[in-house]
């Protein structure tokens, strides 16, 4: 367990997450407007979303069967009865004045999330809860020096609330929560997890106390955008109210937001100032039935999820957990190194994926699905690897040119004339030669100073370009430097 | 009598078969009830008139009769209560707050009347949002009741909401009306106008495109002349909708068809907890007069109890408020409407809504955010959902003694204009007969039983079991038949 040191003692940081994931769907939870990012203001906006007189919700069966995955995908129970709620508040970017939410009945109950840490370990922290409610439409206050503009392309998308129990006790574990929970949603393909666009959003409830003693009074943070700043606003909000509780203070429960500019957390408004948001059943909609044969077929359609998927590398390839970790993180990830690892060395594969190919990956920015190398290629340059056409160091050459070329290895190693020489007569009459020109290094290795046998290898490498077999290079060298 | 005259006194089956029969054209029809509506309009029964796009209509349906393609409602005149929402044509809910709203579509209920070659006079009156019984909470003035107690030309209530679309029939300005129904806001103004109108079952009826009021009790239904013509205009307003999760997917029977096969062996239910103390005698004299009547012609009277009906007045009133007071949030000034601007957002928002809401919508505002409010919600809305459920069971229970229910329409007569204005608890009374069947979702008609000692139109109730509609417009067509009730308003065809 980490703990934080204070003046006074240690203290245990108790950390609870909200996060606010977007459905992938093609239309909204109650309207069929799109919901493509980016697109011009108040161009994806139906009479619904605008809340115009008269106008009533539909549910978005898309939008139901991806929260019921979700819901399987973080091993949570599926409520078969749920209930739509009006959440009532004024803004100006609600045009109903309330938001569609589920309070009391959410459609998913509770579940777990295995967090994977540093060196290995893991940790079971539970979920709460997953309900449905819609997004709210956007303001914009910088567009003009006395009015606001609203933007309502957003208003109305789905949302998935997940709330987490407030199991995590360290931002690194908070970091591993989302990434966790980022990689199930995207292996279910129900959010996309992009954090930029706002298509994943958290709240963050941190409390202080002394190592298992009561729980401490919370903040929420409220809105964070990326792991990275979760981290920082979690960190930020511990000192904080350590010091306040070692300076003799108490802690206001209240919402606060995170500057990422100043890297500090600020009072936003207190609990006495909290909105009375009048939940009551929304009378449009009647509540969400589902079939068990219903949530049966979607459980039958479930991708391999990252924990067993992980398990599955680390039993059948004979892979670290570390390896299988990096591999699983994300699913394309996973099926390119299985498309590689495919009647293959499944060691070398994982290498060749993890090493070379993410480093040229991340470096270039692009998606995996985008890379100029495909499985095909990379098990293509392995296997020249394991038939001894091409030797190890040469081979990172080739793969850089099939990087820069997109031509698969045998062809790179073709008109480059790369292939290894294992003919031993010419790697005899290279060494000859080498041998022949430097004859006093050869009476001085013979003397004893058998330290210039690298001085040899790297002569006959040269000679032949690097294309001899390394192997056989040690071994004539050998025979022959003995005389 | 004109001929104009004669065509705005039909019957809307009437009218119908005399424009199938080549009598008279659409165009004609429609040109006698423009004109009616223009000799009405001391009533202040309509908001907007539509003359033109009704006479584009009528020729439509000339061209379509004369190509022997006629629709089930082809040429024939309506008025449309101001809460539908109908394209291009200003929608005001009677309220300041709409207005210059025009609404670029056109709500379930409309255009499954225009699909079905109905025509629109125009838009009436109604009590703002639907909140009323009395059509005075309009922003755009009370609306006339055609009736006048026998000597004594003082004005009357048209009752509400649906008083515009009231008058406008009872006064031959239209041949029928849509309404929409809450606690009673078509059968109250049906039974003040002595004319028919019916709620349907909750479901039966799509509410896409209906200004909302109370989401889980608003109901759109006709309001006619004659249980027929009720009957005719149901059948093409309703109908599954899936823009309306509420809608039911239910075939939509021929009402019609089955109208006139009589009463004989069905069990009438009479509730005894519907004799209230201090109801006039003369309504109490009409209902056993309406059992009498049922009685005659074959069906079985059956006291039937309702216990929690006696609860049915106050819950809804915590229900409808709480639900108005989050569907009327949406009128902020921000989208469409009336906006009065202000220093800060906030202050927009009151600013708008304090100028565009008159007061019976802003008590009910207040009564349902109070209702719904921390600390309030289960001693009154979980409570009032409670007793909701408890008066459905009641009905549930009730429903399986007998197949209809038979009650006053309303505890009076219509009252004059300028009575009842200062006690809002007083006006909600109004509802004590009819509310009980929103909260339970199931049809409920009004029909013309008699008249008043003052020679006002008083109305009997009948209530059905849900979606058995066609039963209670059996038995309703029972009473009419009976009734014979054949007076007419001091003020019809315009002519006062």
């Amino acid at each position: 367990m980490s703990l934080i040191a204070g003046r006074t003692g240690d203290w245990e940081v108790v950390i609870g997450l909200e996060v606010h994931a977007q459905v992938v769907s093609n239309s909204k939870l109650f309207s069929g407007a799109a919901t493509e990012f980016g697109a011009e203001p108040n161009t994806q906006v139906s009479f619904v979303d605008a809340g115009m007189p008269g106008m009533l919700p539909v549910i978005n069966g898309v939008c139901v069967r991806q929260a019921v995955l979700t819901g399987l995908g973080l091993n949570a129970e599926i409520n078969l009865v749920s209930v739509f709620d009006r959440k009532n508040y004024f803004y100006a970017d609600l045009p109903a004045g309330y938001q569609i939410s589920q309070f009391t009945r959410p459609i998913v109950g509770k579940g777990t999330i295995v967090l994977d840490l540093p060196g290995g370990a893991t940790r079971e922290v539970g979920i709460t809860r997953l309900h449905l409610e819609q997004d709210a439409g956007k303001s914009l206050h910088d567009q003009h020096p006395t009015k606001s503009f609203i933007d309502l392309n957003r208003s109305g998308v789905a949302l998935m609330e997940i709330v987490s129990e407030p199991d995590m006790r360290t931002s690194e574990e908070a970091g591993a929560y989302l990434k966790k929970l980022r990689s199930i949603l995207r292996y279910l393909g129900t959010c996309d997890g992009n954090m930029e666009e706002g298509s994943m959003r958290c709240d963050c409830n941190v409390s202080v106390r002394r190592p298992g003693g009561e729980l401490g009074t919370r903040c929420e943070i409220k809105n964070v955008n990326s792991i990275r700043f979760v981290m920082l606003a979690i960190e930020y909000e511990a000192r904080r109210q350590i010091e306040i509780i070692e300076d003799g203070g108490t802690i206001r429960q209240e919402t606060r937001l995170f500057d990422s500019g100043r890297g500090e957390t600020r009072s936003m408004r207190s609990k006495e100032d909290a909105h009375d948001y009048r939940y009551f059943p929304d009378p449009d909609l009647l509540p969400l039935v589902l079939s068990p044969e219903f949530v049966a077929e979607i459980k039958a359609g479930m991708p391999e999820l990252p924990d067993p998927k992980k398990a599955r590398f680390v039993a059948e390839y004979g892979l670290s957990p570390y390896d299988a970790g990096v591999l699983v993180g994300e699913q394309e990830n996973a099926a390119f190194f299985e498309a590689v690892a495919r009647g293959r060395d499944a060691k070398l594969a994982a290498n060749w994926v993890t090493g070379d190919f993410f480093g040229f990956l991340n470096k270039s920015g692009r998606p995996i699905a985008e890379a100029p190398v495909s499985a095909e290629a990379l098990g293509g340059l392995i296997d020249l690897i394991r038939d001894g056409t091409i030797s190890g160091r040469l081979a990172k050459e080739v793969f850089e040119a099939m990087w820069e070329t997109g031509k698969p290895a045998a062809a790179i190693v073709e008109e480059r004339g790369l292939r290894q020489v294992s003919d031993t007569g010419a790697i005899e009459a290279s060494i000859d030669g080498v041998m022949a020109a430097n004859a006093d290094k050869v009476a001085e290795y013979r003397s004893g100073k058998d330290k210039l046998f690298g001085f040899f290898v790297g002569q006959v490498m040269k000679a032949t370009q690097g294309k001899a077999n390394p192997a056989l290079v040690n071994e004539i060298l050998k025979r022959k430097l003995a005389g | 009598m004109t001929m104009a005259a004669n065509l705005t006194d039909l019957t809307l089956a009437e009218a119908r078969d005399g424009l199938v029969a080549r009598r008279f054209s659409a165009i004609e029809l429609t040109d006698a009830h423009v004109a009616a509506v223009e000799a009405g309009r001391p009533l202040n029964a309509f908001i907007t008139e539509t003359p033109d796009a009704a006479r584009a209509a009528a020729a439509e349906s000339d061209r379509r009769i004369a190509a022997g393609e006629a629709r089930p409602l082809e040429g024939l005149p309506l008025a449309i209560k101001d809460l539908f929402c109908t394209a291009g044509v200003p929608t005001t809910a009677g309220s300041h707050i709409l207005d210059g709203f025009k609404p670029p579509y056109e709500s379930t209920v409309t255009a499954n009347l225009w699909q079905a070659g109905a025509v629109m006079l125009g838009k009436v009156n109604l009590d703002e949002f639907a909140m009323g019984s009395s059509n005075m909470t309009s922003y755009h003035g009370p609306v006339e009741n055609p009736w006048r107690r026998r000597g004594d030309n003082r004005p009357l209530t048209p009752g509400g909401s649906s008083g515009g679309s009231a008058a406008a029939v009872a006064a031959r300005m239209a041949l029928g009306a849509t309404g929409t129904d809450t606690g009673g806001s078509i059968r109250q103004p049906a039974a003040f106008c002595g004319i028919v109108g019916i709620k349907p079952t909750y479901g039966r009826c799509s509410r896409w495109g209906i200004v909302a009021f109370a989401s889980s009790l608003d109901q759109a239904g006709p309001m006619a002349r004659t249980v027929r013509d009720a009957a005719i205009l149901l059948r093409e307003m309703a109908g599954h909708d899936p823009k309306d999760s509420t809608s039911v997917a239910l075939p939509v029977p021929d009402f019609e068809k089955t109208l006139d096969q009589g009463v004989k062996g069905l069990r009438i239910g009479i509730p005894k907890e519907y004799r209230i103390a201090g109801t006039p005698p003369e309504i109490e004299a009409l209902w056993q007069q309406g059992i009498a009547w049922l009685k005659d012609a074959g069906a079985e009277p059956v006291e039937v109890s309702l216990p929690h009906a006696r609860f049915a007045l106050p819950t809804y009133y915590i229900i409808a408020p709480a639900e108005a007071s989050s569907n009327l949030a949406r009128y902020d000034g921000v989208r469409f409407g009336l906006r009065v601007p202000g220093q800060t957002l906030d202050e927009m928002y009151e600013n708008t809504r304090a100028a565009g809401f008159g007061a019976e919508v802003r008590r009910r505002v207040l009564i349902g955010t109070y209702v719904l409010s921390a600390g309030y919600y289960d001693a009154y809305y979980l409570k009032a959902q409670r007793v909701r459920a408890r008066i459905v069971e009641d009905f549930r229970n009730a429903f399986e003694k007998v197949d209809a229910i038979l009650t006053p329409a309303t505890p009076s007569a219509a009252f004059g204009l300028d009575d009842k204005q200062d006690d809002p608890i007083a006006m909600y009374l109004n509802d004590v007969f009819t509310v009980t069947a929103n909260l339970a979702g199931l049809p409920g008609l009004s029909v013309p039983g008699g008249l008043s000692a003052e020679g006002l139109p008083l109305g009997l109730q009948v209530l059905g079991r849900a979606f058995d509609e066609e039963t209670v417009l059996r038995v309703g067509r029972q009473i009419e038949k009976a009734a014979g009730f054949t007076a007419k308003p001091a003020m019809a065809g315009g002519a006062a």
